[in-house]
């Protein structure tokens, strides 16, 4: 059977494919969505976080014999921690002033960042290979699918799944609703608000390092892979709506999807096919597809 | 004694004036460079490019013509206008004397109109596309360590001489990855081979599978990898992961040392890559290598080893034609052979292109590499004629 000139197995590959980027956007979306939400920051430094998850993984490998798997748990930890301390020292005298404040400082912290690992590491990448557990891959049918690609769409999702749930079923996300709601009503019920902003910062840029960890032995470890990756990040999560977290989840996954038919029909537009839709999104809702109006 | 401390001091800041004015009669003789310094070009040339040209004018003594020799640098961030319109201002401004560029051929074929206008001379040493010297020749620009007409007589020869017949091309969408299809695939044809179909994927895509997917699909022997740098390391790291080199052989078309370093030996074994230059081919090249290595902790690609050869050429040539009027210097270059560590009776043709000797390697197994850095095997040396052959550059009309 061919649809458009293309066989069925042919298109099911590429879908499957374009839901392993698709992971990629929806977990890192999903933590710009979670820093938004609550702190109103747009974090520019997301890629960077993403990269130093992947650059701290490669580190724990080459000086401390840390292999992949300690990593994947350690490393988002690590990640976290300079989240912790981006945001009590530099971050939180900001919330009071622009978005563009924010986003200035989280621009300027990846500049920063990825200038120093460049002068160490240079721009060309760092080798690093899938976990011995993972290699190989798996005979689908329609195509061979890399046991590892199946792996990172597994961790994406449930990881996803489980940020999902905590934000929305239980009492610690109603905490973090209603002080995105209602931030100074919050504090006078005795909640640290504070402490939570700081947590919800370190959480968002650690889910950026978890995805850093499962790209590694697919992309190239280089202190530039974040920065290519960011920008469509950035135009999922105006698509989906800024601070919604399922919306951020589902676009992601989306627009993964669509990008990967684009890169089967006209590769040429795979780049931009993300940000044609942003444009159209934009003129019709501008909120995001998931967004509520303010 | 305060009086005369005072008039001490005003003596000497009138001679230190008077000392500056004598030298700015003389106004230095300038580089400007322009490359990527920070994208996925910079580790083949960046700041060790730099580094390279500044080893050259100290080697040349600092200065020409009793004049100082000095080089400004910029980051064209792979973006075309930047490099146009800072090869602009350097001239117009800065007084630049000449114009060295570095990777990316888009940035490249920019800056050389700028030198045609702007009667500049410009050498490029880390761009491709043969445009430069073919389509787009001007008598201002000298090509010297490589373009994709040389990878393609290469690299794409010594794969059909392998057994690979039918071609697949995955190309970076820009005019680089154009050049180096079109020349390779003219190689291909020629040879009785056949192109099955192309791919074109974005500058500095993060994923290639869907690429590689339809690429196999097309059931062509070879893939030809016509893109660079990040691109190719990325290509060829998920062509391992999909099991494409099970049924693909893969043909980096231009594949530099610092791809290799980075991919490590266990996924770039058995590629070939068609150089200009390798750090350990004879005494004066293992020279400068560690020398190099000594400066920048790691070891030079072949488009470094040609900024430093390219800037010694340069400054001979203005040393022995008088001056730095590019009309006179150009003159001067096409006169000369080029004997140094670089390249041994390499001679720069009316279209620009420098015609030299060109090296196809293979990378090395891990078993068979002794040393960090040792990397290839030399598997055929290419004769400049044969490498850069003059009937390839017809559309120039520089004759």
């Amino acid at each position: 059977m061919e649809i458009f000139g293309l066989s069925t197995s042919a298109l099911l590959s590429q879908l499957l494919l374009g839901l392993v980027n698709g992971s990629f956007y929806a977990i890192l979306s999903l933590g710009l969505a979670v820093i938004f939400g609550l702190l109103n920051v747009i974090n520019f430094s997301h890629g960077a976080m993403f990269m130093l998850g992947a650059i701290v993984t490669w580190m724990a490998g080459q000086y401390f014999g840390l292999n992949y798997w300690v990593m994947l748990l350690l490393s988002p930890l690590v990640v976290g921690a300079i989240g912790v301390v981006i945001e009590r020292l530099l971050l939180r005298h900001l919330y009071q002033l622009d978005h563009l404040y924010g986003l200035l400082l989280t621009f300027g912290l990846t500049l920063f960042i990825e200038g120093i690992l460049r002068s160490i590491y240079g721009s060309s990448g760092l080798p690093f290979s899938t976990p011995e557990q993972l290699t190989g891959a798996t005979d689908l049918g329609f195509m061979m699918l890399p046991n590892y690609r199946a792996w990172v769409v597994f961790a994406s999702l449930s990881v996803c799944f489980i940020t999902w749930y905590v934000i929305e079923k239980t009492k610690l996300g109603s905490y973090l609703r209603a002080g995105t709601e209602n931030p100074k009503l919050v504090q006078a019920f005795g909640i640290n608000f504070p402490l939570m902003m700081t947590l919800t910062y370190a959480f968002g840029v650690g889910l950026a390092a978890f995805s850093g960890v499962l790209a590694a032995p697919i992309i190239q470890i280089s202190p530039l892979m974040g920065s290519n990756l960011i920008i469509v990040v950035f135009a999922v999560v105006v698509i989906g709506g800024m601070g919604s977290i399922l919306g951020s989840i589902l676009t992601g996954l989306g627009l993964g999807l669509i990008e990967g038919l684009t890169k089967v029909f006209y590769p040429e537009a795979s780049n931009t096919v993300v940000f044609a839709i942003m444009a159209i999104v934009l003129l019709f809702r501008p909120a995001g597809l998931f967004g509520r109006e303010k | 004694m305060k009086q005369t401390l005072i008039a001490a001091t005003a003596t000497a800041v009138l001679l230190g004036t008077s000392g500056l004015a004598l030298a700015q009669t003389q106004p230095p003789v300038k580089i400007g460079f322009i490359t990527d310094m920070s994208g996925l070009y910079a580790d083949i040339d960046g700041d060790g490019g730099l580094e390279a040209i500044k080893m050259a004018i100290d080697d040349f003594g600092g200065t020409v013509l009793g004049r100082k020799i000095e080089v400004i640098s910029a980051d064209h961030q792979n973006k075309a206008d930047i490099a146009a319109s800072k090869a602009r201002e350097w001239v117009d401004r800065d007084g630049v004397t000449v114009l060295f560029g570095g990777t990316n051929s888009g940035t490249a074929l920019a800056t050389a109109k700028v030198a045609l206008e702007k009667k500049r001379i410009y050498i490029n040493n880390g761009a491709g596309s043969s445009a430069l010297t073919n389509e787009q020749c001007s008598p201002y620009t000298v090509h010297y360590t490589y373009d994709t007409i040389a990878m393609a007589n290469g690299t794409g020869k010594g794969m059909i001489g392998k057994g690979g017949k039918t071609w697949f091309f995955l190309t970076a969408d820009y005019a680089f990855g154009y050049a180096l299809e079109k020349d390779a695939a003219a190689v291909v044809v020629a040879d009785g081979g056949k192109v099955l179909g192309q791919v074109r994927h974005p500058l500095s895509a993060s994923d290639f599978s869907s690429y590689l997917l339809q690429a196999q699909n097309s059931k062509a022997q070879v893939l030809g990898l016509a893109n660079a740098g990040g691109d190719t390391i990325n290509t060829v790291k998920a062509a391992n992961e999909f099991g494409i080199t099970k049924t693909m052989k893969i043909a980096g078309l231009l594949v530099f040392i610092s791809d290799v370093h980075s991919m490590g030996l266990k996924s770039a074994q058995g590629l070939y890559a068609t150089e200009a230059w390798y750090w350990d081919q004879n005494d004066e090249t293992r020279k400068f290598g560690k020398r190099f290595f000594g400066k920048m902790k790691r070891m030079p690609s072949m488009v470094q080893a040609g900024n430093y050869s390219s800037t010694m050429t340069y400054l001979n040539a203005v040393k022995a034609a008088g001056t730095d009027n590019a009309d006179k210097v150009m003159e001067q270059l096409r006169k000369v052979k080029i004997n140094d560590m670089f390249t041994k009776g390499g001679y720069i043709r009316k279209d620009g292109t420098m015609v030299h000797t060109m090296y196809l390697f293979e990378v090395k197994t891990p078993a068979e590499s002794k040393s960090p850095w040792d990397y290839y095997k030399l598997i055929s040396t290419i004769p400049g004629e044969q490498a850069f052959p003059i009937a390839s550059y017809a559309q120039c009309n520089l004759k």
